[in-house]
């Protein structure tokens, strides 16, 4: 009596096993699915912006990375004046930026007591979580009028006459330009930089520090000695991140870079970047080779800030393991 | 020996003390903005700002409700878009994707999109989206963010869901549960909260995105709850009318801008504040 309703339990367990086991693959299958949306999006972003800069990289070949001229009556584009501003305010935003968010990470992690740890790393963690149009705004109607009233002309007077570089100062001081855009652009990536730095800082064996510390050493000689070289590869990871953030930064450069296509040699003069340009002219863009040229721009932004990111993203989960955000 | 030992001590000194130079440098930034923001801001804040739309060229008034609005709709709708995308292609990432090569290309390339220039992002959905439907619109506006928004949320629901301990989906494997109810009934659930905060993050990221709704959503002067049209949004009126003649616009967009920043960095606070608290439980 007790046999078929035994058999009939094993068939439903074993329907239920197949149907879990088919739940379970389309569970796989399509949450793999959505996985692979981001690197759709990805290979779809060089596709299609390769599509569009086709007709300009026809015209005008690999010189369009160093030809200096985008004159749009002449249909006649290259685009090595936002190159230069974009490499130019991106290295000089880097010259700044690291020291200070070096000098950030070490007191965060040596020297700041406890109890302020926590609300002083917020506050740099909010510098990162203000909206870039807001630095714009702020850079273009606080920061560049005071900068040419207080800080331009004592610069010019102090450096303007030094050989080979007083030519960077030159100009007149108008408060927008090249070093303003990178000292907001400084401002801007100092939390991602500082807050890289503070995480690989805190992976340093705490037994390394202190037998530095045990046999006599200062603070600064633990982080000069112990923690940097142990800490190398993710520091630079640091720094390539925010190298990946300065180039492709563009409401806060647009306010405040001043917005002329061409190269001048001094760092008081406006310039442009590529990510400024694209926002200044991409909406009143004539179809054909201009709109091909700036989406050839933007390939070529993509590219750079793709190869900076991935350098940096590879050193920093060298440095920590695979986690971290 | 005197001597090195007070060479030490001063280096050691100068350099402490350039380090705090540092950090009251970045602070010195922070509340810089944040003051010029309210005494700019504020003073531009009234119940006009809500109730009437944005004013033409040369008018006198005005407000930013249509901006308002408009950015209110293209947020909610990336929202939608990204949240339900991110955290299952989260799952992914934790549950399956702990030894596949494919996971760890797939979190690499996200880490990337992370720091991706958000303007690129705009020419895309531009030639994908703008292009091949007949214009600028909202729905394209909420495309682009939502592409900015995905990878924060895969890597927060990534991370939150590998801090779940494996007993606890082994206890629940071993009473029989298929893996997707485990993932989602067990370990989805015992980090809700941190999901929730990471979305929350993700739309603090993309409130103030100005560059990718540039070309996608374009702007609109007028109030408009139409999504296939182009679409009045805070950030792109914010840029328009800082760099405008008229002082009632750049009136408007201190406005606008702290309306946005105040958005952003109550998120920002209040997430940590929230999750500070569960620390301590």
């Amino acid at each position: 009596m007790s046999e078929p309703s035994a058999t009939a339990g094993i068939d439903l367990h074993a329907k239920q096993v197949r149907k879990f086991r088919l739940q379970d693959r389309f569970f796989h299958h399509s949450t793999q699915i959505f996985a692979f949306v981001v690197l759709a999006a990805l290979v779809g972003i060089l596709v299609s912006l390769s599509i569009e800069a086709w007709p300009s990289l026809k015209e005008f070949g690999p010189s369009f990375l160093w030809t200096n001229v985008w004159s749009v009556p002449d249909d006649k584009f290259g685009a090595l004046a936002a190159i230069y501003g974009t490499v130019t305010t991106s290295v000089l935003a880097l010259l700044i930026a690291v020291p200070v968010s070096f000098g950030i990470a070490l007191f965060l992690t040596e020297t700041c007591p406890l109890w302020l740890r926590r609300p002083l790393g917020t506050a740099i963690e909010l510098l990162a979580g203000i909206p870039s149009i807001v630095y714009g705004i702020w850079g273009l109607f606080v920061f560049a009028p005071l900068f040419a009233d207080h800080i331009q002309p004592p610069m010019q007077a102090l450096l303007g006459d030094v050989p080979i570089i007083g030519s960077w100062f030159s100009g007149p001081p108008i408060g927008v330009g090249i070093l303003t855009a990178s000292i907001v652009l400084a401002l801007m990536v100092i939390p991602f930089i500082a807050s890289v730095m503070r995480d690989v800082f805190e992976t340093v064996p705490h037994v390394l520090k202190e037998s530095a510390y045990g046999i006599g050493c200062t603070n600064w000689e633990v982080v000069r000695n112990v923690v940097l070289p142990y800490t190398r590869v993710g520091v630079i990871g640091g720094i390539m991140l925010g190298l990946g953030r300065a180039l492709g930064e563009t409401m806060a450069v647009t306010f405040v870079i001043g917005n002329a296509n061409r190269i001048n040699g001094s760092l008081f003069a406006p310039g442009t970047s590529i990510a400024s340009t694209l926002a200044n002219e991409f909406g009143e863009a004539t179809p054909g080779l201009h709109i091909a040229s700036l989406f050839a721009l933007g390939l070529v932004l993509f590219v750079i800030t793709f190869i900076v990111l991935a350098i940096s993203r590879w050193l920093i989960s060298r440095s920590m393991g695979s986690e971290g955000l | 020996m005197m001597k090195l030992y007070t060479r030490r001590i001063w280096i050691n000194r100068i350099g402490i003390t350039l380090s705090m130079a540092a950090m009251s440098l970045g602070l010195i930034a922070l509340l810089w903005i944040l003051w010029t923001l309210f005494s700019k801001g504020f003073a531009a804040l009234n119940w006009d700002m809500f109730t009437q739309d944005t004013p033409a060229p040369g008018s006198e008034g005005g407000g930013l409700r249509n901006a308002i609005v408009g950015s209110g709709l293209i947020l909610l709708f990336s929202m939608l878009i990204s949240t339900p995308i991110g955290i299952l292609a989260g799952i992914y990432l934790a549950e399956f994707g702990r030894v596949s090569k494919f996971a760890s290309f797939t979190r690499f390339m996200t880490d990337i999109m992370l720091s991706a220039p958000s303007i690129v992002i705009g020419l895309f959905v531009y030639a994908l989206f703008v292009t091949t439907t007949g214009g600028f619109s909202g729905w394209a506006g909420s495309l682009s963010l939502a592409l900015i928004a995905i990878p924060v949320v895969v890597r927060t629901t990534e991370n939150m869901l590998k801090l779940v301990p494996t007993s606890l989906r082994e206890a629940a494997f071993a009473v029989g549960a298929p893996r997707w109810q485990v993932s989602l009934k067990v370990t989805l659930r015992a980090v809700k909260s941190g999901v929730v905060t990471g979305v929350l993050l993700a739309m603090a990221r993309i409130t103030g995105e100005t560059a990718p709704l540039l070309f996608t959503a374009l702007n609109n002067q007028f109030f408009s709850t139409n999504m296939d049209k182009p679409m009045g949004n805070l950030p792109v009126v914010i840029y328009q009318f800082a760099l405008s003649p008229y002082d009632n616009w750049v009136n408007l967009a201190w406005g606008g801008a702290l309306l946005i920043a105040f958005l952003v960095l109550a998120v920002n606070i209040g997430v940590r504040v929230v999750f500070r608290n569960k620390d301590k439980r």
